[in-house]
């Protein structure tokens, strides 16, 4: 394995509510490695788009707090760095694709407007005139027709599709060496998730980014990532090789994840959702957070008393397979729908 | 799918310029909506070629060219202005629309009622002053203050509330307590006092010699922002919310980039309708604080010191009253509906015109 591109050790943030602490994320590890796609599946609440904002110090501070861990980029912990040096990364080297694009951009300013300040933030020197070219030229590499009347126009005369487009030509503008894309395509239409799929795909290509994909979406992580990170509750309970994590999920609650989704190849006409609610990120019980809801649990002990850890597992696939599960090995021998060739086609 | 493909063709179905209502975002004249048009167009089929057969002509439209011409139909509003800008005008070239200056004293034509002869059209006072040109004259002070004034109060007061609003905390609590001190202060009572202590001569700044009317209205202003500041504050705190502020974030704009760049301009239309209440303010309160004799004080003509002066003959002498007294009601009308006029054509949830 190639250097990391981020390393993620231990991250913490909590939240400090009317309620009490809500411990939004808890311990998380992970490195992305440059090139892949590596994908974040779970519940909403999971802390999903906390563990990646964070870093960025992009949390309402307060009530949120990082209150420990490590975030090596580009040989530097981001997590140490002045408000001004952590600027310099955001949007520069690191660089964000949100998910709303009707949200994202500000009605009141024009579309090149908007970009060209993306640039000028990092690059204050460049000439107005050689920012105009290179935003036209990236509103050409996200596939946005007739780019220089685009320029001049507001987001109001952008469809939702196109704005994401614009969105994405904004987050690859400084060449970054991390992409992180938070939920890309939820807010627009299927027919338009496939296109901005695409369109991600070419910007990975054009800027050899690296890329956390962060999504509900299990069919679009089949699609687009290389390794898959699952979290639950502000853990990460799975992670592994995209192939393996399909094939031969070893986590209850990856499996329920998968078992929740449509089946599109087999007559099948009802789901089965995860029973339960997600636990309290303020009081969490003792155990496995996932235990009341767990199908493999049947009440023993282990689960309610003692923490899983997150632990190698060898279900046969390649590279690193870890699974937070006291008892993943008797989850031998399963497989989700999704293994199935022809779903992957199917689910954008 | 594996393999990495290509983005779409330009003029890809993106259905550009159509939303999931039918609703066109395109302009011209005027967005149009058509009932039933096709969220996905054909592959060739690209915004501009879809605006031509509409009969439309694509033109980026920004908020302001919506406002404007709301603006535009808004006939109070466009008749206030017409006014005010013809009043206005009489008060910039009073020199030339007079036929008396504004000092010159005829003591053979003391307290003359309005008349065509000897172009007196608004009489004369005691010391025989034609009463026209004072009144020309007082339109011109006034307007001067009026507009220092709104100039210069929204300037502090949106430097004061966009800080306040973005940085929130420690800052925001501090600005804002300053600005709830200033509101609680008794305006007239610290504009008498302000202005007995300031004297009446000019404001000597070495270079520059500001006349009284700059000293009355550098005090109008450092009361009058406090309005401004707080809706200024108030838009901050929502637009700091928003997804787009986060995004600039994201992208690394620094905060005062964000602050002038990426939210003032989603704040000019409360401000401008701010700007309008200011000025009427000031103007009311310029004469006011003339007429009880700590404003502008004769021989410069203002519209209130000609109503005080006016004042004690008001039985036997009314034009001395009514003629300024009349000009204040017309100017500070006029600026009250061009700011209605405005807070509609502003309006941010009137952006879509219907045909
Ligand atoms: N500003 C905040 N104040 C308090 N709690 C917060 C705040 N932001 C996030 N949280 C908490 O952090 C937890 C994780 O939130 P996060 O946004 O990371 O979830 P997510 O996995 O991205 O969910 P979604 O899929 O809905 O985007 C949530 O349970 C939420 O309660
Ligand atoms: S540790 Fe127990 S409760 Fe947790 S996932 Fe494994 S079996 Fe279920
Ligand atoms: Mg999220």
């Amino acid at each position: 394995m190639p250097e990391p591109v981020l390393s993620i050790r231990d991250l913490a943030v909590h939240f400090t509510t009317d309620d009490g602490v809500v411990r939004a994320v808890d311990g998380v590890t992970y490195d992305v490695y440059p090139g892949e796609t590596l994908g974040i599946v779970g519940e909403s609440g999971s802390g999903k788009s906390v563990s990646t904002m964070s870093i960025l110090g992009l949390i309402p501070q307060p009530p949120g707090k990082v209150v420990s861990g490590e975030a090596m980029f580009q040989g530097r912990d981001l997590l140490k760095l002045s408000k001004k040096e952590l600027r310099r990364v955001r949007g520069n080297s690191m660089a964000i694709v949100f998910q709303d694009p009707m949200t994202s951009l500000n009605p009141v300013l024009k579309i090149g407007f908007q970009l060209g300040e993306t640039i000028k933030a990092h690059h204050g020197s460049e000439k107005d005139d050689e920012v105009k070219d290179h935003v036209i030229q990236l509103l050409r590499t996200v596939g946005i027709p007739q780019p220089e009347r685009r320029f001049e126009q507001y987001p109001h005369e952008f469809s939702g599709g196109m704005r994401q487009r614009a969105m994405i030509a904004m987050a690859i503008a400084n060449q970054p060496a991390l992409l992180i894309a938070d939920e890309p395509t939820t807010a627009l239409d299927v027919t338009i998730q496939a296109q901005i799929l695409e369109v991600l795909k070419t910007a990975q290509d054009e800027t050899h980014a690296a890329t956390i994909l962060i999504t509900h979406d299990l069919g679009l992580i089949a699609e687009m990532a290389d390794r898959v990170i699952v979290m639950y509750a502000g853990k990460i309970v799975e992670l592994g090789d995209v192939n393996t994590i399909f094939a031969a999920p070893r986590h209850p609650y990856t499996i329920g994840l998968m078992e929740s989704l449509p089946r599109l190849t087999a007559d099948e006409d009802w789901l089965r959702p995860i029973p339960g609610q997600p636990p309290s990120l303020i009081n969490r019980p003792p155990g496995c957070p996932f235990h009341p809801r767990c199908f493999l649990s049947q009440g023993r002990a282990r689960c309610r008393e003692e923490e899983p850890p997150l632990r190698p597992i060898h279900a046969g696939g390649t590279g690193v397979h870890l699974s937070a599960c006291h008892f993943a090995e008797e989850l031998e021998g399963a497989t989700s729908k999704l293994a199935e060739p022809t779903v992957a086609e199917g689910v954008t | 799918m594996t393999e990495v493909s290509r983005p779409p063709e330009p003029g890809s179905p993106d259905a550009p310029l159509v939303d999931l209502d039918g609703t066109l975002y395109a302009s011209g004249s005027q967005v149009r909506t058509m009932p039933g048009a096709p969220t996905d167009l054909a592959p060739e089929l690209t915004d501009s070629a879809l605006a031509h057969e509409s009969g439309l002509e694509l033109k980026a439209r920004s908020q302001w060219a919506y406002a404007r011409s709301r603006f535009f139909r808004h006939r109070l509003a466009m008749g206030s202005l017409v006014v005010l800008i013809a009043v206005l005008l009489c008060g910039a070239f009073a020199g030339h629309i007079a036929s008396y200056s504004y000092d010159a004293i005829d003591l053979n034509n003391i307290n003359a009622g309005p008349t065509t002869t000897a172009h007196h059209y608004f009489g004369t006072d005691q010391l025989g002053r034609d009463y026209f040109s004072r009144v020309l004259y007082g339109i011109r002070t006034s307007a001067r203050v009026a507009f220092f004034v709104s100039i210069l109060s929204t300037i502090l007061g949106t430097l004061v509330g966009s800080f306040a609003g973005y940085f929130g905390g420690w800052l925001d609590n501090l600005l804002m307590r300053f600005t709830d001190l200033i509101l609680t202060l008794p305006p007239l009572a610290v504009l008498l006092v302000a202005a007995a202590r300031l004297g009446n001569g000019t404001i000597n700044l070495g270079l520059f010699h500001l006349g009284q009317e700059y000293r009355v209205a550098l005090i109008l202003a450092l009361l009058f922002w406090t309005g401004i500041a707080r809706v200024v504050r108030g838009l901050f705190l929502s637009l700091r919310e928003k997804e787009y502020v986060e995004a600039a974030k994201a992208s690394g704009s620094g905060d005062v980039r964000i602050i002038f760049r990426h939210m003032l301009p989603n704040s000019m239309g409360p401000i401008i309708v701010n700007m309008t209440l200011v000025t009427a303010g000031a103007i009311l309160t310029e004469s006011a604080l003339s007429f009880l004799g700590f404003g502008i004080k004769p021989p410069t003509a203002a519209l209130g010191n000609l109503i005080a002066q006016g004042e004690t003959q008001m039985q036997t002498q009314w034009w001395l009253v009514v003629f300024p007294g009349l000009t204040i009601v017309i100017i500070v009308m006029c600026i009250n509906f061009i700011g209605d006029g405005l807070r509609d054509a502003l309006d941010p949830t009137q952006r879509r015109i219907r045909a």
